[in-house]
């Protein structure tokens, strides 16, 4: 994370600046780049090749803002699911699952907002899903799972593992038999 | 199996010059972010997650690629200069090359479609073309993310719609971007005036690197930074609606330098045409800029005999990794700017005058 250079606020502008051939760069809140933008000499390139990096930045500053009055709280949420906290997420600026979404919901909305300044999906969404197309991400879950159990000797979990590969095959046989007789 | 040395010697669609607005717009690019249901997103996953990942997602991104397409290829297994050479060519990203575990890419034909599976999110699809083409780039975008969804399941939930590692990219997971060659605004300085609009229009402005942190000959890509809370379409139009102005006020600025100080222009472009002609030791950063002046000359027919599409392949083919795939060895920094020498005098052919009235 980056602090603007000019005040302590954090830096959503990364401007590269090129003087005799040597590139330096400068980083800058919203408020003094306005000012920079307005007078400074052209030559330099606003930030970065890849694109999320400089919101990326904006959001772990952000994160670290809110931190201290966090620590005072002592306690962050953890997703059940990955196992992160929200106060990871906020060094790192990265979630953890799909399922952290639920389990941060709370503290991602103000987040979210100022991101966005919107808080609800509107677009594109997923056709219905059919059964099948889940049974296939967790059968090749629980194979892979079952080849390193066996690899590394660890039979009573491969035998558990085996079994439950096994046992969802037998329902998706049943379902499937069932879905083209009706 | 890639075919590196067909590649090497060839360039992608986008690179063509031909499509609409194309004397000041490169390209389009609409990206979508996707992530697998139930998987941990890539920064957090273990290899072994990586792996399961991969496995689920290598199959179904193979079979959407269209016919003819050099198709998916595991990234991992190749040497850092293929890697550096993918970056090079935009058909991966500089995180996607660097990071560790099971990761691959999809490839479309003429390198206009990249599938990267495993990167910051399980699934980053792109599509590019050249010229200014949001709306095609949307339409084979969206079809083959509605093939995908008919064989896996994309995190997703109503409230914020896609699910990605990062809450920048959620909801659309759309980035739309147009590049932009912009070489009178610069010369000018107005561009400054151009960022200043655009962020206050919600939109980003960045300018294309080469080598290291080097200024890319005067190309800058604007793009959307909100996802979540508008549909595809509008996010399409808030980018597109901006591009006019700036095409025209880039124009405007050509055309005022042909009127005001029209020699001073051709003695710039043709000095341009002439070093790159004959030097025989260039850095990246001075071929950038020059090939920068020699686009706009072409553009403003101060220079014939050169076509578009070749100055574009500069761009890229004098890039390092490039240059060592062109000699098949590894290059010293000062041995790859005698290669890029003799490479661009052998392009541009060497010892030819420039056009003159
Ligand atoms: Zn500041
Ligand atoms: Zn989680």
């Amino acid at each position: 994370m980056k602090k603007c250079m000019r005040c302590p606020k954090p830096a959503t502008l990364h401007i590269t600046e090129i003087h005799d051939a040597k590139a330096q760069v400068v980083h800058l809140c919203e408020t003094c780049a306005q000012k920079y933008l307005s007078t400074v000499e052209v030559g330099g390139l606003l930030s970065d090749p890849d694109d999320e990096d400089e919101t990326a930045d904006e959001l772990t500053a952000e994160s670290e803002a809110l931190q201290a009055e966090e620590e005072e709280m002592a306690v962050s949420p953890v997703c059940p699911s990955c196992g992160i906290s929200f106060k990871q997420f906020r060094s790192v600026g990265r979630l953890g699952c799909p399922q952290c979404y639920t389990a941060f919901h709370d503290d991602l909305i103000p987040l979210l907002e100022s991101i966005h300044q919107e808080v609800q999906h509107v677009g594109k969404c997923p056709p219905e899903t059919s059964d099948s197309v889940l049974r296939h991400h967790e059968m090749v879950r629980l194979r892979n799972e079952l080849k390193a159990a066996v690899e590394q000797e660890r039979y009573e979990e491969a035998a558990r593992l085996r079994d439950e590969i096994q046992s969802i095959e037998a329902t998706a046989a049943a379902t499937d038999s069932s879905e083209s007789t009706s | 199996m890639l075919d590196f040395d067909a590649l090497t010697h060839s360039s992608g669609e986008w690179l063509r010059g031909i499509g609409p607005e194309s004397d000041v717009v490169v390209s389009s690019r609409v990206r979508l972010a996707r992530n697998l249901d139930r998987f941990p997103f890539p920064p957090q996953a273990s290899e072994a997650v990586k792996g399961d990942v991969e496995a689920v997602l290598r199959g179904p991104v193979a079979e959407v690629l269209p016919a003819g397409s050099p198709g998916y290829v595991r990234i991992d297994p190749l040497e850092s200069l293929q890697r550096q050479f993918l970056v090079e060519r935009q058909i991966i990203s500089r995180e996607h090359s660097e990071s560790k575990g099971p990761r691959g890419t999809g490839i479309g034909p003429q390198e206009s479609i990249s599938l990267m599976v495993n990167e910051e999110d399980h699934l980053r699809m792109q599509v590019l073309r050249s010229g200014m083409a949001l709306e095609e780039c949307w339409q084979e975008i969206s079809q083959m993310d509605d093939r995908l969804q008919q064989q896996v399941k994309f995190a997703f939930n109503s409230e914020f719609g896609y699910l990605t590692s990062c809450p920048t990219n959620v909801g659309t997971g759309m980035r739309v971007s147009v590049m932009l060659h912009l070489p009178a605004l610069v010369m000018t300085k107005e561009i400054q005036k151009v960022f200043q609009s655009m962020h206050k229009m919600g939109l980003a402005v960045r300018g294309l690197y080469g080598e290291g942190s080097q200024a890319m000959g005067d190309f800058y890509q604007v793009s959307n930074q909100s996802t979540l809370g508008r549909s595809e379409p509008r996010i399409i139009e808030e980018v597109r609606e901006v591009i006019p102005d700036i095409l025209e006020y880039e124009r405007r600025t050509r055309r005022e330098m042909v009127q005001q100080n029209s020699d001073k222009l051709h003695d710039k472009v043709s000095r341009a045409i002439g070093i790159l002609r004959n030097a025989r030791t260039i850095t990246s950063e001075e071929t950038m800029h020059l090939l920068s002046s020699v686009r706009l000359g072409i553009n403003l027919g101060l220079i014939e005999g050169i076509e578009i599409p070749t100055i574009n392949e500069l761009f890229i083919h004098t890039q390092p990794a490039h240059l060592q795939m062109l000699s098949r060895t590894p290059l010293e920094s000062s041995d790859r700017n005698a290669k890029r020498a003799s490479y661009i005098r052998q392009r541009l052919g060497a010892g030819e005058g420039d056009a003159d009235e």
